[in-house]
């Protein structure tokens, strides 16, 4: 592994090592790009994973202080955590369930489709599905995404036999194991699926992708990339003509450091990215960098989720095998018929005993609640999610009155849910449940949005400089040599779970950055 | 059903597992309480012929308290029975709440007191005896409390406490972690018979 001087100012410094820091920094090594790739966490493997949900919950997930305000019923379950992602070498792809769709083509134009919606800020993306099928196509081959590349799909758990015999059952066409960034089949020198059913704890097997594992070690390998783990950075820094110069981080030992660079690319996910740019405030830039939009920290959205679990005579045994085993995409489109704007995917979830006591209806109890935990072997679940909407209110900011470990304001996550979202997820409940019913269920029960690991659009990209942070290619309209390189540079949600998509834009920011620096355009 | 004798064994007191939950072999003679440094003591034994008697390295189990005492951590047990009523979960279950609360109160005078004061107040609702006062009464004063701080820091704790340990494991059939028995790919991730199999192009066979 490469080591660069903290003064080398020719370095493309990435900040996190996720979906996408992770890809992005590979990308940029193997087309000979020195890479600093800084990593909040720490470096675990598929061997130190844990298959224990609190335990290896502690082990990955994003636990500094965060706080809540607003209407959505996590800040009262989850007051002071607001999502459920990591902070670990390879970031959310360690807990990612694999699902791997791509955006629809109308979702690129959310705005020119659904029209004005009051009290959302809905836009259309500077880019169309068109322009990104060749890099799609490129992500699906990376992460080796079934049913695509001759990839057969997943053999299908108990949990997804019951989805499907109740979906089929209700008239839904598109049934089936999913595209998903898990080996069915050995591939990339990683093995197939053992079906362990513990994907959200960090695959023990290593046949779900993840950056860990893949992106990483490769980058490594080119002597063009290093890895610093433990480096949480604090600020971005930049000169007097406006350009980032470096950034200042807290490393493994508590030390601060200083790393210049050349450019600096921030894929901390889209609670941290933003939370940086806000704290990297200076004299000239006193909104934070790249703000002059005043969107940063905005138009945060969550995806419109919930999960329905359903109770049956007979044994499901739901936790065998991977955890998003199955999909039905039928409801994926945009049909205002049904009262809403956008679509929902409906895909089987499963939680443990643990997991399925903090989430199945936070801050239930009694005869009921324990009626569900006693059915548990009988449970199947399903998890819903479709495109929110942007709304400008709904936004990351400084909170000032409460500090992290360093002494800096943490992030404060507010969200209301649009009327659409609520219309959405009650339509969608009802279907999930109609599902179940379909398939014999004896009871069915709404789970409401756990803390969200569809964390998006809080830079988002824009044609025009006043209505968002980035451009085509994620990078900030302020400043030239800045880029945002994760699920923040959304412009809208869509239907569908966000991974793949971030990869496909890393790929794509990775050969604009690499031609704009050899045309010396930064 | 045959209840087991707590009988006498030699060496040191230990309690549940703090990692596993797993109940280790009790070494509780009850001759030698006074060597006890705590304030209190749960114990019991596990239902002869239980799954759980079969998994435990002993029937007997005991939980030793810090902070709170006997009577405290047997209402608190109860609270959690009524709070997450399970039939099939021994009681070495809900002892866990009691020592876990009792950690907490040890490490803060604050929970001390509040714990203290609710268990008071719940006494006081139930009539003097929250643990022999009838099950409906008993129900009304945990519903009187819902949304205080007290209720707030018993219920939150129970989440992890009552199912976050190897007994409700195995009561609930959760078999936990599985990589180290290869996963389910041969141990019936697909063995559901009741409903008809999904047709090849939605869901391919496993690749072997």
């Amino acid at each position: 592994m490469a080591t660069f001087d903290y003064s080398d100012d020719s370095v493309v410094v990435v900040i996190g090592s996720g979906a996408g820091g992770g890809t992005l920094g590979n990308e940029l090594a193997q087309k000979g790009i020195k890479v600093v790739c800084l990593e909040a966490g720490k470096r675990q493997s598929s061997a130190l994973f844990i298959n224990d949900e609190w335990k290896s919950f502690s082990q990955l997930a994003w636990l500094d202080r965060r706080t809540t305000s607003g209407t959505w019923r996590i800040a009262k379950d989850f007051a002071g955590l607001p999502a459920w992602i990591c902070k670990t070498v390879g970031g959310t792809t360690t807990h990612w369930a694999g699902a791997s769709l791509r955006l629809q083509e109308h979702e690129f134009r959310a705005r020119t489709v659904y029209g004005e919606v009051a009290g959302a800020n809905l836009l259309d993306w500077p880019l169309t599905l068109a322009e990104l099928e060749p890099w799609y196509a490129k992500a699906e081959d990376k992460m080796g995404v079934t049913r695509t590349n001759g990839i057969p799909g997943l053999p299908g758990n108990n949990n997804f036999k019951v989805l499907y015999s109740g979906a089929t059952r209700l008239g839904y066409k598109e049934v089936h194991t999913g595209r998903m960034a898990i080996n069915s089949q050995p591939r990339d020198g990683r093995g197939r699926c053992m079906q362990l059913g513990f994907c959200f704890q960090g695959c023990k097997s290593g046949a779900k992708w993840s950056t860990l594992y893949t992106e990483i070690p490769k980058a490594e390998a080119t002597g063009n990339f290093e890895l610093r783990t433990g480096a949480h950075v604090t600020r971005i820094e930049h000169n007097d003509a406006g350009k980032v110069s470096g950034v200042v981080y807290v490393d493994q030992d508590g030390k601060e450091q200083r790393q210049k660079a050349r450019i600096v690319c921030v894929a901390g996910n889209s609670i941290e990215t933003p939370r940086l740019l806000l704290l990297s405030e200076s004299s000239k830039f006193r909104d934070g960098l790249a703000n002059s939009s005043g969107q940063v920290g905005r138009n945060y959205m969550r995806h419109m989720t919930g999960s329905v679990y359903a109770a049956f005579r007979q044994p499901v045994h739901m936790y065998r095998g991977t955890t998003m085993a199955g999909i039905v995409r039928d409801e994926a489109g945009h049909n205002p018929q049904r009262g809403f704007a956008g679509g929902y995917e409906l895909e089987t979830l499963s939680l443990g005993i643990p997991f399925m006591a903090a989430f199945l209806n936070p801050g239930g109890w009694g005869e009921d609640f324990a009626w569900w935990m006693d059915h548990y072997t009988h449970l199947a679940g399903m998890w819903l999610v479709g495109e929110d909407m942007p709304r400008a209110t709904n936004c990351v900011t400084l909170n000032r009155e409460v500090k992290d470990q360093w002494g800096n304001p943490v992030p404060n996550v507010h969200f209301d849910d649009h009327p659409n979202d609520v219309a959405m997820r009650n339509h969608a409940f009802t279907q999930g449940e109609r599902i179940y019913q379909a398939a014999g269920a004896i009871r069915t029960f709404r789970t409401p949005p756990y803390p969200s690991t569809h964390n998006l659009g809080t830079c988002r990209m824009s044609s025009r400089e006043g209505d968002g942070v980035v451009n085509k290619w994620g990078q900030t309209h302020d400043i030239g040599n800045l880029f945002i390189s994760d699920g923040s540079q959304f412009t809208s949600g869509g239907a569908e779970n966000p991974t793949l998509t971030i990869v496909t834009l890393a790929i794509r920011q990775a050969d604009y950055i690499a031609r704009q620096m050899s045309e010396h355009a930064i | 059903m045959r209840i087991i004798p707590l009988v006498a064994k030699t060496g040191s007191p230990e309690g549940c597992d703090d990692d596993s939950g797993v109940v280790r072999k009790l070494d509780l003679p009850l001759t030698r309480r006074e060597f006890l440094s705590g304030s209190g003591l749960l114990f019991g034994s596990l239902a002869a012929g239980s799954l759980l008697a079969s998994l435990a390295p002993s029937a007997a189990w005991a939980v030793e308290l810090k902070t709170l005492d006997e009577a405290q951590g047997a209402t608190l047990m109860a609270l959690g029975r009524v709070l997450y009523p399970h039939q099939k979960l021994p009681d070495a279950v809900y002892a866990l709440l009691a020592k876990d609360l009792d950690a907490k109160a040890g490490a803060s005078g604050d929970t001390a007191k509040l714990l203290a004061d609710g268990l008071a107040w719940l006494d006081h609702t139930a009539g003097g005896s929250f643990r022999t006062a009838s099950r409906k009464r008993r129900l009304e004063a945990v519903k009187s409390m819902e949304g205080t701080a007290f209720f707030n820091a018993v219920r939150g704790q129970c989440v992890t406490s009552l199912y976050d340990n190897d007994m409700a494991f195995a009561v609930f059939g959760y078999p936990g972690s599985a990589w180290e028995h290869g996963g389910y790919i041969t141990r019936g991730f697909q063995d559901l018979k009741w409903l008809a199999a999904p047709p090849a192009e939605a869901s391919p066979p496993p690749f072997f």
